[in-house]
């Protein structure tokens, strides 16, 4: 019994082009890509993105996806891949393959807080969520952003996240690990941020983007105030290539991240996370 | 055989201790034994047991996935290792590898829980030692974050 | 549908006959032939290319070619090859792209091609593993379109074992000896000192059609039972045993058992059992472009969870050690195929025994991950 969708589609990329590239940090790069053929999307669903001749990454949509032909994404450049396709100029023509995976479950925190715990370039998956929610503000109490990064030469999209806290619909909660005397900011590991925003761990659904070891303090510090770890929501990366299930190679126990994740609640993940290697 | 409280006379937690409250501690102590190679404890697991360490050197880790397991710190002779049976969720939060053949004294976490409630200038010396323990281990995190020896030149 | 019971007999001798209506029908025989003192499969021209009189002598990494003292057609187990490198080939094409001078790329999706197929001497095990495969490339959330093209491009005709190898653990899977799977045809060898005859039966139109052009007569009630004697006779001689009840939980639970650090220093993870196994399916994806810069390819191939890049990620591999690697394989193989699919990845074929250059056996493993930490094992 054959499925109904043809797999050409899913194999095959569909041509794009770049419309915009601007560095965000030293090493990270965003995209603004002209997709005609795009499917709807979900916040925390992800493109494969081809570079002519280089190859094909997974990479997450990083902006509002109202604008689904306008798909953003941010990427950072640390291999052959990603480093081409941060070389892009504007027209430059790439591959795209997407949709894929399972996104941000938005709807489960409608009527209470949302709280976002973001690392490093885990923001970046996180924001279309937080544009999601911004677009039906009246749906949920508290929207929290608690953003943590390594210096704060490394924060991603600074001039947003200013613009968030001056208009009151979201609040804003950044910390850097270490830090000149210039920044007048937090000092101090992310969950330092769990205490300070004062959550309501009854009410809340947390999504976690960024590092494992982070998202993994961070989870288990909500779980320990009190939060179900039905409520927590993670984003795992492992190596993709087909993205459909087939290669097999992004398996974590019996889960295809591709599918049956990238992001998954975090009384399923953690099991799976505290096995070393597997 | 030298009992529990003769042990603990000697190690530098519970020296300064009372030899009563040495007493009421040690009844909820037991001696135990670790192989290079072995876990006294794993992340996650429910955090029953407090031990010091009376010989040997414990790492503690943190693992991710492409990094594989990360040494945050290790503990030695006379150090205390696992802190989570004082608050709850009582889940400890880091692995503890032994790297050389280890014995330490295991006390049991509410056991001991229950003789600090019960006696609260014992529960006030056991909380005295455990911050002063707390308060070095964060002085040489804070100067291991620093990354004193990287190459920091000015911006 | 199931083959119903084979009622009728063709003679040995009448065997190219077979050949001719199949190629008749238009297929392409893919049969077992002898081949660098292995059985694989190849094309075939005719029956004379099958490895009459030969058999498999095979343990933890030993295969050899023995002669036997009949003229069996089909008197052997399995060889290193499967089926798989028919429906899943090896290398695949997925599609190409060209640049034109303006920067702007045309994708191309490779066209499905699958010519017809017939695979002939399919062992229940192999049966089994095709419909594992089934289930992973064609009835997933997306199908394969390739690999279900060349899936209904294959004439099956089914051959049940006579002479299973000391590596074969089919009866513990439930996969063979005997054929109770949809194929188009089934045959089962009889071969006595005085009468050397094959009972047909088909299991489908196609299977029907083909037999209707082979010289069949009427089998009688004795030669019905041999070949029942045959099927037994082979359940009989398997000496090697899976253990079933409650393993996929057991593995489950065992993810830190000290047994993996025990396969770990045997383990070369050379990935050899992958390629043989008929159920493995890990692929890996090669983007190629030429000189020019103007033309470029994506081709998928076979890849094994053994691998190092398999795992990859920016700073590293998930799966740095061998023992890693090892407990992914058995552990997907024996435990969380169950959930993903809904049956065991495995068919007891016992490729991966003999194929293995330190002879890890699979069943020994998985008995020992089953036993509590510190019970004596070996």
């Amino acid at each position: 019994m054959p499925a109904a969708e043809p797999d050409s589609c899913a194999l095959t990329p569909r041509a794009a082009t770049v419309r915009r590239v601007w560095q965000e940090t030293h090493d990270s790069w965003s995209l603004e890509l002209e997709d005609p053929g795009a499917p709807g999307a979900s916040p925390g669903q992800f493109n494969m993105l081809y570079a002519f001749g280089v190859g094909e990454i997974p990479i997450s949509f990083s902006g509002d996806l109202a604008e689904i032909t306008r798909p953003v994404h941010t990427v950072r450049a640390v291999g052959a891949v990603s480093r081409a396709l941060c070389a892009l100029t504007p027209g430059s023509s790439l591959g795209v393959r997407g949709p894929f995976g399972a996104g941000w479950p938005l709807e489960a925190a409608r009527g209470g807080d949302l709280v976002a715990l973001a690392g490093g370039i885990g923001l970046a998956p996180l924001r279309p969520l937080l544009y999601a929610a911004l677009a039906q503000r009246e749906a949920f109490r508290r929207v929290v952003l608690l953003y943590g990064a390594r210096a704060p030469e490394e924060l991603l999209y600074p001039a947003e996240l200013d613009a968030w806290r001056a208009d009151h619909e979201l609040e804003v909660f950044v910390t850097v690990d270490a830090a000149t005397s210039n920044w007048h900011g937090d000092v101090g590991v992310v969950t330092n941020l769990i205490s300070k925003a004062n959550l309501d761990p009854d009410t809340l659904t947390a999504y976690t983007c960024g590092p494992e070891i982070m998202m993994t303090f961070c989870a288990r510090r909500l779980v320990a105030a009190g939060v179900p770890e039905s409520s927590v929501h993670v984003s795992l990366e492992r190596n993709m290539k087909c993205a459909v299930g087939w290669c097999g190679r992004c398996q974590l126990g019996s889960q295809f991240v591709c599918r049956d994740g990238p992001v998954l609640p975090f009384a399923q993940a953690a099991p799976l996370m505290a096995v070393r290697e597997l | 055989m030298r009992s529990i409280e003769d042990l603990l006379e000697e190690l530098p937690f519970t020296k300064a201790l009372s030899p009563e409250h040495r007493a009421l501690i040690a009844s909820c102590g037991q001696n135990r034994a670790f192989r290079a190679g072995e876990y006294v404890f794993r992340t996650g697991e429910p955090a029953d047991w407090f031990f010091l360490i009376r010989k040997g050197r414990v790492a503690l880790e943190v693992y991710g996935p492409t990094r594989g397991a990360l040494t945050v710190e290790t503990v030695g002779e006379g150090d205390v290792l696992g802190w989570s049976w004082l608050f709850e969720p009582y889940v400890y939060s880091f692995d503890a590898r032994v790297v050389r053949d280890t014995r330490v004294i295991a006390f049991d976490g509410a056991c001991l829980r229950g003789k600090a409630d019960a006696d609260h200038e014992l529960g006030y010396q056991l909380m005295r030692g455990m911050a002063r323990v707390f308060t070095d281990r964060l002085e040489a995190t804070r100067m291991q974050l620093l990354d004193v020896y990287g190459d920091h030149a000015s911006s | 549908m199931q083959a119903t019971a084979p009622s009728v007999r063709m003679e040995r001798s009448d065997f190219p006959r077979l050949f001719e209506a199949l190629q008749a029908a238009g297929y392409a025989v893919f049969g077992p032939t002898l081949r660098d003192e292995a059985i694989v499969y190849a094309e075939l021209e005719g029956a004379d290319q099958l490895p009459a009189g030969w058999t498999d002598e095979q343990g933890p990494g030993h295969y050899r070619m023995r002669r036997r003292g009949d003229d069996k057609l089909f008197g052997y187990a399995v060889g290193p090859h499967s089926w798989k490198q028919l429906l899943h080939p090896p290398e695949q094409r997925v599609w190409r792209a060209e640049r034109d001078a303006n920067g702007r790329i045309q994708f191309v999706p490779e066209a499905l091609a699958a010519p017809p197929r017939a695979f002939l001497g399919v062992r229940a095990c192999e049966l089994a593993a095709i419909r594992v495969q089934d289930r992973v490339l064609r009835e997933g959330a997306l199908a394969d379109g390739g690999y279900a093209a060349r899936r209904a491009a294959a004439f099956l005709v089914a051959v049940e074992c006579s002479d299973p190898a000391a590596t074969c653990f089919c009866t513990s899977t439930g996969t063979g000896p005997g054929v109770e799977a949809e194929c188009d045809l089934v045959l089962t060898e009889v071969c006595e000192a005085d009468e050397h005859y094959f009972l047909v039966a088909a299991g489908s139109e196609r299977g029907r059609d083909v037999a209707a052009q082979l010289p069949l007569r009427e089998a009688s009630a004795d030669e019905r039972a041999a070949g029942r004697a045959v099927v037994a006779g082979a359940a009989a001689r398997i000496t090697r045993q899976l253990p079933q009840a409650g393993l996929p939980e057991a593995l489950a639970q065992a993810l830190e058992h000290p047994r993996w650090d025990d396969v770990a220093e045997r383990c070369l993870t050379c990935g050899n059992c992958t390629l043989v196994c008929p159920t493995c399916f890990c692929t890996t994806v090669e983007d190629t472009s030429d000189v020019s810069g103007a033309v470029a390819e994506r081709w998928r191939r076979w890849d094994t969870c053994f691998s190092l890049d398999f795992s990859h990620l920016h700073g590293g591999s998930v799966r740095a050690s061998n023992r890693s690697r090892y407990r992914q394989w058995l552990t997907h193989k024996l435990s969380t195929w169950h959930e993903q699919f809904g049956s065991s990845g495995c068919v007891g074929c016992g490729r991966c025994i003999a194929w293995c250059p330190v002879g890890i056996d699979i069943t020994e493993e998985a008995a020992a991950l089953r036993q509590e930490p510190g019970h004596a094992q070996h």
